[in-house]
């Protein structure tokens, strides 16, 4: 599905990313955990075309995105729900998941009910919400308008950064969930966390990142035993 | 039968990806928590963040077992101690021992390489695996049995030695796998014939050995006497432990587990890459170890590449059994002789015993081998004659295939030294 070889990018002189390989394949949850500042939001941007790389190879689906505009990324099959969701809050919560299918809508020129409705049979709180704003909904909610909203591009992977952010212990785990169903449905996730041990709880594999290097990866079973994991990110500080 | 499938089959080009990814971790680790690889960087002016590519590999430094005997013992560790929950010292085949660690992971990572070469064998389940390698600092044992309880088997810890044991539990406790040295197969295969058991009536079906050089005419033999499917498995402490690399059922060559380790052939005096199927020394270097990762270990082991692919359909690169290792070549009048050419050449021949002793003297300026081989009964109570014959054609075999001349004694049925554990076939009494 996504294959990224030595992959280098940062902003002006500041390398964020050094020469960084992954993968992840399709119908699997990668998870990236790290701390604040270790260049896991620079890395989905940069996978988005949002930050351009400044060397490396990222191959979506066997095609080489590097050069590619971000519009054209989605339209490849990758989406982004981004860390605070960014909902357009000024417009319903219906208008927000019909933009979010406007790829879809453009290649097809059919109209988007039958994915706007898929869309609710995964999230039920949103068609009740249909018509509110978005701005007035909690955060919860706008993670999951957020979501729906990347959704309705019908993605081949699906990049979610920190999703947990903000958001009531209950309801992260409702998300969670969510997104397990997403893989199980056969959706391929990229998720990015801070909260390492939701995150491996629901994903396949994972990848450490610590200041623009993947200091290690694996299976997540493997991850959550590592001491240096539990020591630097599930808050297990071992008594010496 | 496989393990793992999706890892034991994966394409070479997703294989490679994975490798790079596990690579530049490791290369991360070494250089962030190992003072030796950090300070051998240094001088090389390798950065470690710059690695971009598995054809750079021949930039990085090698490791030696001298590198690992002056950072005795936990000096190449690097997890603390605390994160290690197994630790092994290699068997000293040649003088001093290093010690290695693993963490949780390597001994996971390590018994699911250890199921995989058991299930390409053929073990299952519902096998019974009677495990004849010495149990203790040495990896054989453990490194087996936890690979073999992974399979679900029925493991028998019963360790090295004590033959007539081993027989009497062989019978009794319906083992189907034997797992030792494949000498001691042959010892065990021996002595029953001795003992007058019928060897058809038990209820073996597999052999994994491994731990030391043998020739196909030994597992010819092997295979004859016990009637099993006799594999071949490699590995060594410094990298693993066993479980390297092994046969499928099909035994013809050794799949290397390359998504747990990073395998070259290199020639051991110039030390660049022989070409693909050349005879080389084995150079390894884990990309998933947590505890004690090595980068390019030498391992003095002497093997080649099978560049064709495997009908087994596992993509992982074969290699041929070790035949030799790099410090036990002998230099005999200039020529490279490996023992188990020797030991080739010996198997070959009507009337020999596979037990034999290679000795080595140097009178006055020159090098002199004895070749000590042990006779069928019949053969040393028969005729002067027959015996003359038999040593002038082992003779003249050796000669042609070795190149030089060896001289040849026979010696009587069981009187050379058996071995439980690694046999020491080469005596050299040359003082150079």
């Amino acid at each position: 599905m996504l294959k990224i070889k030595n992959l280098e990018a940062g902003y002006g002189k500041l390398r964020v990313l050094k020469r960084i390989s992954m993968h992840v394949d399709s119908g699997e949850i990668v998870t990236i955990i790290g701390a604040n500042g270790a260049g896991k939001t620079t890395l989905l941007y940069t996978i988005a075309g949002i930050i351009k790389a400044s060397a490396g190879d990222i191959m979506l689906l066997d095609h080489p995105i590097n050069q590619t505009k971000p519009e054209k990324i989605v339209a490849r099959g990758c989406s982004l729900v981004p860390e605070g969701r960014q909902v357009f809050s000024t417009l319903t919560v219906r208008e927000n998941l019909i933009l979010g299918g406007y790829v879809q809508y453009k290649k097809n020129k059919v109209n988007t009910d039958a994915e706007l409705q898929h869309i609710y049979d995964i999230f039920p709180v949103l068609q009740q919400r249909e018509n509110q704003l978005a701005g007035t909904l909690s955060g919860g909610e706008q993670q999951m308008l957020a979501m729906g909203r990347a959704l309705m591009a019908k993605p081949k992977l699906i990049m979610l950064d920190e999703p947990s952010t903000g958001l009531a212990p209950l309801i992260v785990k409702n998300i969670f969930k969510i997104i397990a169903k997403l893989r199980d449905a056969g959706n391929t996730v990229l998720l990015i966390e801070q909260n390492a041990k939701a995150a491996l709880a629901i994903a396949d594999r994972g990848y450490v990142l610590e200041t623009g290097k993947f200091i290690l990866q694996g299976p997540s079973e493997d991850l959550l035993i590592n001491r240096d994991v539990q020591r630097a990110y599930l808050g297990r500080e071992i008594a010496t | 039968m496989y393990w793992d499938k999706a890892k034991e089959c994966m394409p070479r080009e997703d294989l490679e990806q994975l490798q790079l990814e596990r690579l530049q971790s490791t290369l991360y680790r070494v250089a962030t928590h190992v003072p030796f690889y950090r300070k051998k960087f240094k001088e090389l002016a390798i950065d470690p963040d710059g690695f971009r590519s598995l054809e750079e590999l021949h930039k990085l430094p090698f490791t030696t077992k001298d590198d690992m005997r002056n950072n005795y013992p936990y000096g190449l560790f690097a997890v603390p101690l605390r994160d290690v929950v197994r630790l092994h010292a290699s068997s000293g085949t040649t003088g001093m021992a290093t010690v290695v660690g693993y963490t949780k992971n390597d001994l996971k990572n390590w018994s699911d390489m250890v199921a995989r070469i058991l299930t390409a064998t053929g073990v299952e389940a519902d096998d019974v695996v009677q495990i004849a390698f010495g149990y203790g600092l040495f990896t054989g044992g453990f490194g087996l049995h936890y690979g073999a309880e992974r399979v679900g088997a029925s493991v028998i810890p019963i360790s090295s030695g004590n033959t007539k044991r081993q027989i009497q539990i062989l019978q009794d406790f319906k083992t189907t796998t034997l797992v030792c040295t494949p000498s001691y197969a042959l010892l065990l295969a021996d002595t029953m014939i001795d003992m007058n058991i019928n060897i058809n009536a038990l209820h073996l079906k597999y052999g994994l050995f491994g731990g030391e050089p043998w020739s196909e005419e030994m597992r010819t033999e092997i295979k004859n006497k016990l009637g099993i499917i006799a594999t071949d498995n490699y590995g060594l402490s410094e990298v693993m432990g066993p479980g390297v690399a092994g046969e499928c059922s099909y035994c013809n060559g050794l799949h290397i587990n390359e998504d747990h380790f990073i395998v070259e052939v290199i020639n051991p005096e110039t030390l660049e890459p022989v070409a693909p199927g050349e005879l080389g020394e084995l150079v390894f270097t884990t990309i998933t170890k947590e505890a004690f990762p090595v980068i390019r270990y030498r391992t003095r082991d002497l093997a080649r590449f099978i560049p064709e692919p495997c009908p087994c359909g596992r993509t992982f690169q074969r290699m041929t059994r070790v035949i030799g290792r790099t410090d036990d070549m002998l230099i005999i009048k200039g020529v490279n002789v490996y023992p188990l050419q020797i030991e080739s050449i010996l198997f070959d021949i009507e009337g020999t015993e596979p037990h034999y002793q290679i000795i080595v003297e140097r009178e006055g300026r020159l090098d002199k081998v004895t070749v000590l081989v042990e006779v069928v009964e019949s053969i040393f109570f028969d005729q002067m004659k027959k015996q003359r014959q038999l040593v002038e054609h082992i003779k003249k075999r050796l000669a042609t295939e070795l190149g030089i001349g060896v001289d040849v004694k026979l010696v009587e049925e069981k009187t050379l030294e058996r071995f439980e554990g690694k046999a020491k076939r080469v005596i050299d009494k040359r003082k150079l």
